[in-house]
């Protein structure tokens, strides 16, 4: 174990995050939008919405990642079409292209888990919205898509760590983020555990901070299913995290002011 | 465009087939390595060790929660050094090296046993300690419990998670193209830059990918509902 090199190593694979995170949180951006207008698609009664949706789930899910960010990367720079449109600005750059191809890939996962979290909102909330009188859209933009949206928020850690992964095979369209970054200093220095333990550390890192940040959020979207907070301050070391305890307290503060 | 396609040397249908064949071939052997890991490092995980657990512990956080890519780039990399130097220790000094194929199967493997290890410790838990503690009190030993009580529910339990496994697995393996290992989407790639038309052998790969995705999602299925026999409802007589 070659301590100097991992340590010389640290900077220069940490110049690699940006990247990484851009092409990670852009996806999961744009793939949240597919992800729910696919899920919508799938649900809706007409075939000619659903069917659609249906290929494009069943395509995405079924083939690697890799395929396609080749896909788009080579294979469609090569249509015609393609180069002759504007969309020709965007997917000459391999930044777009691995974006592209990562927002599909997670739109068509991300819409299995959004459907669940639409089909676990019961019957009856949509038929009291409506009786109340609620529009569709309007009981869909309160009712079913908050509770949905709740439902499906711990599926999606999942999915946000497949993706802080797949970013990894933006390094095959030669951008350089954190593996192509660590792809190069193992061909350079020979050290492959040495660069393993420093990149595997960082991408640990960003699915750690990541899986918590979605875990206070959940925390935070469902006071309803928290336990009844006892007024007897809790020993310490309860084993709950952190935030758990400083919003528990709060909220005693806050019953007790009243 | 049909007879880039083609059987025969002109096309490139005969390669990509070979190439869909070397997919499997590595797919299945990564699976069961993947089984066996994953079986080891379950039984570790519940046992009583400490080490043991901290052990697998590690190996599923590190493996599950790092790109694929890397974890192949290390074994590409490093498995050589990594035999040679256990080799050194049985006074072995020649020069080793692990062919492309062995470290393909060797680092998909680790990969979907991490998995696997998830998914066969799941199975285990979901089986109710009475029932274990019933085998006990029948006078089984804990091998024959084990056989007899245990592991044909854990298959049962276990099947949709390791046709979960599966998948990933098998979608794992066009990563190790970048070790120029001739699978699938190494035959596109070169199949891609020789005739200057990636768009028709990607697409070919992405369908041959799809085939063989749903061709064993069909047989997990089957597999999951002759599984379960024993726990769908009785038909009603002459329904």
């Amino acid at each position: 174990m070659d301590l100097q090199l991992i340590a010389e190593s640290i900077p220069q694979l940490l110049s690699g995050v940006p990247l990484t995170l851009q092409l990670v949180v852009l996806s999961l951006f744009f793939g949240a939008f597919l992800a729910v207008g696919t899920a919508l698609m799938r649900l809706s009664p007409n075939p000619l919405m659903s069917a659609p949706a249906y290929g494009y789930v069943f395509v995405f899910r079924g083939t690697p990642l890799l395929v396609q960010i080749f896909l788009v990367y080579y294979g469609v720079a090569q249509l015609e079409i393609v180069r002759e449109s504007f969309l020709w600005a965007f997917l000459k750059e391999p930044y777009w292209c691995a974006i592209l191809a990562l927002t599909l890939n997670t739109g068509a996962y991300g819409s299995e888990i959004v459907r669940g979290g639409l089909l676990s909102v019961p019957r009856g909330q949509m038929e009291a919205a409506r009786a109340c009188g609620m529009s569709g859209p309007t009981a869909f933009r309160r009712i079913v898509f908050p509770q949905a949206l709740r439902q499906a928020l711990p599926a999606y850690s999942n999915e946000i760590i497949l993706m802080v992964k797949g970013s990894s095979l933006a390094s095959t369209i030669t951008l350089m983020e954190i593996t192509g970054i660590a792809k190069r200093l193992i061909s350079n220095t020979f050290a492959p555990i040495e660069i393993f333990i420093v990149a595997g550390s960082i991408y640990l890192a960003i699915n750690y901070a990541a899986t918590r940040a979605i875990a206070v959020a959940e925390w935070r979207l469902t006071p309803h299913q928290r336990p009844r907070i006892d007024p007897t301050p809790a020993p310490r070391g309860t084993g709950l995290p952190g935030p758990l305890r400083s919003r528990g307290r709060r909220a005693r503060s806050v019953t007790s002011a009243h | 465009m049909i007879d880039l396609l083609a059987v025969g040397p002109e096309g490139w249908g005969d390669e990509m087939l070979r190439g869909a064949a070397m997919t499997v071939v590595v797919a299945v052997l990564a699976y069961g390595l993947g089984l066996v890991v994953g079986t080891g490092a379950a039984a570790a995980k519940l046992s009583g060790s400490f080490i043991l657990r901290s052990i697998a512990g590690a190996y599923t956080t590190v493996i599950r929660g790092v790109p694929e890519l890397l974890v192949i780039y290390l074994f590409f990399f490093g498995s050589g050094g990594a035999v040679m130097w256990v080799a050194r220790q049985f006074g072995y000094t020649g020069y080793i090296e692990l062919d492309a194929f062995t470290i393909g199967v060797l680092a998909v493997g680790i990969i979907s046993g991490a998995y696997s290890t998830e998914v066969i410790r799941g199975a285990f838990q979901t089986i109710p300690a009475g029932q274990i503690e019933a085998g006990r009190a029948a006078g089984m030993s804990g091998w024959l419990i084990f056989r007899r009580i245990t592991f044909p529910q854990m298959l049962r339990l276990a099947l949709p998670g390791l046709g979960n496994v599966w998948q990933l697995t098998l979608k794992d393996t066009a990563l190790i193209s970048v070790t120029a290992l001739a699978e699938l989407m190494r035959m596109a790639s070169v199949a891609a830059g020789s005739t200057r038309e990636p768009f028709i052998f990607y697409v070919t790969a992405a369908a041959l990918y799809l085939a063989m995705t749903t061709v064993s999602q069909t047989g997990f299925q089957w597999a999951e509902r002759r599984a379960g026999r024993s726990l769908q409802p009785v038909k009603a007589a002459g329904a």
